[in-house]
This record gives C-alpha cells, sequence and structure tokens, in this order.
C-alpha cells in the first residue's frame, strides 16, 4: 500500500458523491465519451465533464486514446484501497447475517410453538 | 426458502460508512438476535470464525466486549461504550478495536415493516486519518486487484436517482 493519506482524500471525496459512484459503475463495464455518459444519466454534458474532472483528479479514471471520442476508462489503481475496505465490510457482515437469518428462522419456530401450547393450554 | 437478503455496503461520504440489510423477522426478534450474548455467538463473524468472547451492559454508559477467532486461531477484539438505547429500534455506541488506534461512533437502527426489518449501520470514522490507519492495517494482506465486484460495492442504487444504468 503505498498511496499517500492525501491521494486517499481525493479518492474518498469523489467516492463519496452518489453520482460519481453512478459513473464509475457505467464505466466498469466498459469505456464511455462524455457524450455517451451524459444520456443515461440525464445530465448537460458540462455537468458531466466536472465530475469527470473530480474523478479524473482522484485517479479513478483516464482518458483513452481516441481523440475525437476522448472516452473515459476506468482506472483500477485508484480505486485498490478503498473498494477493497467496503469489500471487508462485506465479507464480514455477509457471513454473519447469513448465519442470523438462520438463528431467526429458529427463533420464529420456537415462538409458534410456544403461542401453540398456549392455546392448546387455554382451550382445555 | 430462507432470507435472501442482499447486504448493500454504501460510502455515505468521506467518513462514514452505511451497511443495510433486510431481514425475514420482527425487529424485537432482531434486537434480541443483536443484544444478547448467547445469541450474538450463534451469528456473528464469517464463515470459519467464532465469537469466544461477548460481554454486554446494555444500558447508556455501560460496557460491551467481542472476541473473535478466526479459522487460524488469530483472535481479534474490539469494544465499546452504549451512548444511546432505545428498544427494539436504535442503538448508538462506540467501536474501538484492541490492535488498531481510532474509535468509530456506530448507529444502529432497526424498522420493522409487514413483519420484515430492515437494519441500518452507519459507521462513522472520527478523522480521516483514523480511517486511513484502518484501511491501511486491513490492506496488510496486499490489496486486491479485482474490480469484478465493483458495481456491487459502489452499490449505485442507494440514494441515487438516476434510472438508466445502461
Amino acid at each position: 500500500m503505498q498511496s499517500s493519506p492525501s491521494q486517499m482524500d481525493f479518492t474518498f471525496a469523489a467516492l463519496a458523491d452518489p453520482t460519481r459512484r453512478a459513473i464509475l459503475v457505467r464505466l466498469a463495464s466498459g469505456e464511455a465519451s462524455v457524450k455517451e455518459l451524459a444520456k443515461p444519466f440525464a445530465m448537460s454534458q458540462p455537468a458531466v465533464s466536472k465530475h469527470l474532472k473530480v474523478l479524473e483528479r482522484a485517479g479513478l479514471i483516464t482518458r483513452g486514446l481516441d481523440a475525437q471520442r476522448r472516452p473515459r476508462r476506468i482506472q483500477g489503481k485508484g480505486l485498490g484501497a478503498a473498494t477493497e475496505w467496503l469489500q471487508q465490510f462485506r465479507e464480514f457482515w455477509d457471513g454473519s447475517f447469513r448465519r442470523l437469518d438462520d438463528l431467526l428462522e429458529e427463533m420464529k419456530a420456537a415462538e409458534k410453538k410456544k403461542e401453540r401450547r398456549k392455546r392448546v393450554r387455554k382451550e382445555s | 426458502m430462507r432470507n435472501t437478503g442482499t447486504l448493500q455496503v454504501t460510502l455515505k461520504n468521506d467518513c462514514e460508512v452505511a451497511l443495510t440489510r433486510v431481514f425475514e423477522a420482527p425487529r424485537a426478534m432482531v434486537f434480541e438476535a443483536m443484544t444478547k450474548p448467547e445469541l450474538l455467538k450463534r451469528w456473528m463473524g464469517p464463515r470459519g470464525w467464532s465469537l469466544i468472547v461477548s460481554e454486554i451492559d446494555l444500558r447508556v454508559g455501560g460496557r460491551w466486549r467481542s472476541v473473535l477467532r478466526s479459522p487460524e486461531g488469530k483472535k481479534m477484539g474490539m469494544s465499546g461504550v452504549y451512548r444511546e438505547i432505545d428498544p427494539p429500534e436504535r442503538i448508538v455506541s462506540t467501536e474501538a478495536y484492541d490492535d488498531y488506534a481510532g474509535e468509530t461512533v456506530n448507529t444502529l437502527l432497526l424498522r420493522e415493516e409487514n413483519g420484515k426489518t430492515t437494519f441500518t449501520c452507519t459507521i462513522l470514522y472520527p478523522s480521516k486519518d483514523a480511517r486511513d490507519a484502518v484501511i491501511a492495517s486491513g490492506m496488510e494482506h496486499g490489496a486486491a486487484e479485482c474490480y469484478d465486484r465493483l458495481a456491487e460495492v459502489l452499490d449505485a442504487r442507494a440514494g441515487l436517482s438516476l434510472e438508466s444504468r445502461a
């Protein structure tokens, strides 16, 4: 891990915005030009360009070689630390919560049994 | 058919992460499962890990402590203090790891609708430095260069009004 705190700050500031996250998700499935990005997001091209500039400064995207379209593409290196961090949350809690699902099923079944017994007692 | 709830992990801002998950159970039950040591021991920890110590003094100012053991036998301890408790809806507590500096403030919220419970936990880091320290310590095993799961991690649905991702 050689990413300095200031670089990390840029990364997080860039990732903290939902529109920019959506743009990254879009770019994760392939490069796109400013025009191509503006369309599905129902945003003006200057507005998209502003977001792209932030992403670029954060090292999250780069520009492709095609001089006409200037397609943006995702830059893996910049994302490493941040996504790895979030992925750790996911791994820890996803596994735990699957086990909690099973426990809750058990608790629900136990509760039903208790209620049934109570009802039987009342009726008799 | 078990609950097919999926966990959402969202970066709320520079220093705050939110976890969201739906459980197929009333919230009083979820609250109980999350606050009783004997129940916590049955689910807390990813596959292969086990919660070997769970102490909970569930009152404002009371302390909690957990120790998890990895499949390789490595122990990870954490503890904190309860700041707000409003059963079965809300708990605000602090959390600090034995091995890492920095304390987070975690807010747990349970909302019930039609017998299902939506769990949200926001984890607030006190500063960017603290956040970076935690990230750096988690990076010891090397940065994973895997971006296939990017869409999953940076869940664009949360807080996003934009319809199209195509």
